[in-house]
């Protein structure tokens, strides 16, 4: 079954609501115990990089999510903070972050950006998928996502780029590297184009 | 493109929703899950929730309430009322709240912006400044429902809010509260030349033109409405409205960004 992973940072609801409107079965996990008969994992994030990293580290669940993902090779889908973890570490904060994609987390630079609004990048942005890729199916032709943050995926190897979006600088919006997803834009907060990107993440 | 955003701004009072006029006279409108539900199905850019209770009561805020809303938001939420610590901010977004609204709280104490920012990201801590034109010209914050008055510039509290770590500042007109004859453009433009962080504006939107307006002459903005989306008519009949895709597009074609 889809599992989030409910680990004290927010919007584990709104995830679940989804699924329930798509028909598709989902549950939460609190605790390692909940880590059964995972097919599919959801990672999400809203708020500090640290505060963020501390709260998984200590919820107990961090060990066997690392090896649902890294040895299982089970999907998992990292949502705005949730995807940001998964790189090597954050301008953010100091605490070392999940390295299961080759990334580091840099903040935006002001200069770059043309319009008096610099950061956060707040509101719905264009996401431009950059190849045939499963989780935009049915996206390709107008694909505009909520996004809420200051700092971006910044990715070693290119290749793991699979949306951008224009900030001042085109910065990833979505990456994708054997069986990890990471989406910087808020799918759950999206309307239909959300709810399209998640039931694509389902059915991969 | 980044879009400016279109926000309705609601207001709880004794856990129904109200709009007030100059923040005054409650005229109730609903239930506060219903109206989150008919915005979903119009696809709003976000939604602002106000608890208006919370500090003049001196509450802790409604958790079963928020958890409620935002159970059932499709759409990013901005939840404002009786937010006073960093512990409570924490709670309300474990809640799945995205943006954490405070007011008076930080009024007394600016410190606690930077507190709270440091622990959720400053992106999700959003300053709401209740202002009203002094007599002597200039502009003043009030808090309370615009019951207290605090001497304060909201033109020099907006520059400290960023410094402090805000991720947002609204400026919500007293005065034009619930008139919906057209936004304040003064202290828009004023606040707006002191900060780079998002603005939204409330307070006296009654048309889209209205909107248009502001957008036009700022670029990337929030603007925020209560009534206009809330009541249709000249008689103020209850009727949840949003503006369609299409007339989305439309001013957003005419600001050409």
């Amino acid at each position: 079954m889809i599992t989030i992973i409910d680990y004290g940072v927010g919007n584990i609801f709104a995830f679940q609501n989804v699924f329930k409107r798509l028909n598709i079965s989902s549950r939460i996990a609190k605790c390692v115990e909940d880590l059964k008969e995972v097919d599919k994992l959801i990672l999400p994030g809203v708020g500090h990089f640290d505060y963020a990293m501390s709260q998984l580290n200590n919820s107990g669940m961090r060990e066997r999510i690392d090896e649902l993902v890294l040895v299982e090779k089970k999907p998992v889908i990292g949502i705005c903070v949730g995807m940001q973890m998964m790189a090597n570490k954050s301008d953010e904060g100091t605490l070392d972050g999940l390295g299961w994609i080759d990334a580091n987390v840099k903040k935006f630079n002001e200069l770059t950006i043309q319009h008096h609004t610099k950061l956060p990048h707040m509101g719905w942005n264009d996401v431009k998928p950059n190849e045939n890729h499963p989780l935009f199916k049915g996206l390709e032709q107008e694909s505009i996502f909520y996004f809420l943050h200051s700092f971006y995926f910044n990715c070693k190897d290119q290749k793991n780029i699979i949306s951008t979006t224009d900030y001042g600088i085109n910065f990833a919006s979505s990456v994708h590297k054997e069986n990890i997803f990471g989406i910087q834009f808020h799918p759950e907060k999206s309307h239909s184009y959300g709810e399209k990107l998640l039931e694509n993440f389902a059915k991969l | 493109m980044l879009r400016p955003r279109i926000i309705p701004s609601l207001l709880i009072h004794d856990k129904g929703l109200v709009k007030t006029v100059k923040f005054k006279d409650h005229k109730y409108i609903g239930d506060p899950i219903n109206a989150v539900k008919i915005f979903n199905e119009k696809e709003v850019d976000e939604l602002a929730i106000f608890d208006i209770d919370a500090t003049v009561l001196g509450n802790e805020p409604n958790y079963i309430l928020i958890e409620k809303l935002a159970n059932q938001s499709r759409m990013p939420l901005c939840y404002g009322g009786g937010v006073k610590t960093v512990k409570q901010a924490q709670r309300i977004f474990s809640l799945g709240v995205e943006k954490i609204a405070l007011s008076s709280s930080i009024i007394q104490n600016p410190n606690l912006i930077t507190e709270i920012s440091e622990k959720v990201g400053s992106q999700s801590v959003i300053v709401v400044l209740d202002v009203k034109k002094k007599l002597v010209g200039g502009y003043e914050i009030y808090t309370h429902n615009g019951k207290k008055s605090t001497g304060i510039s909201p033109i020099k509290f907006a520059k400290m809010a960023q410094k402090l770590g805000a991720g947002e500042v609204i400026i919500n007109s007293i005065d034009n509260d619930g008139m919906m004859n057209g936004f304040d453009m003064n202290i828009i433009t004023k606040v707006r030349e002191e900060i780079t962080i998002p603005l939204t504006v409330l307070g006296g939107a009654g048309n889209l033109e209205d909107m248009k307006k502001v957008i036009l002459k700022n670029g990337i903005i929030g603007v925020a409405a209560g009534s206009l989306f809330v009541f249709r008519g000249v008689y103020k009949a209850v009727l949840i409205n949003y503006p369609s895709k299409e007339e989305k597009n439309t001013i957003y074609k005419s600001l050409n960004i």
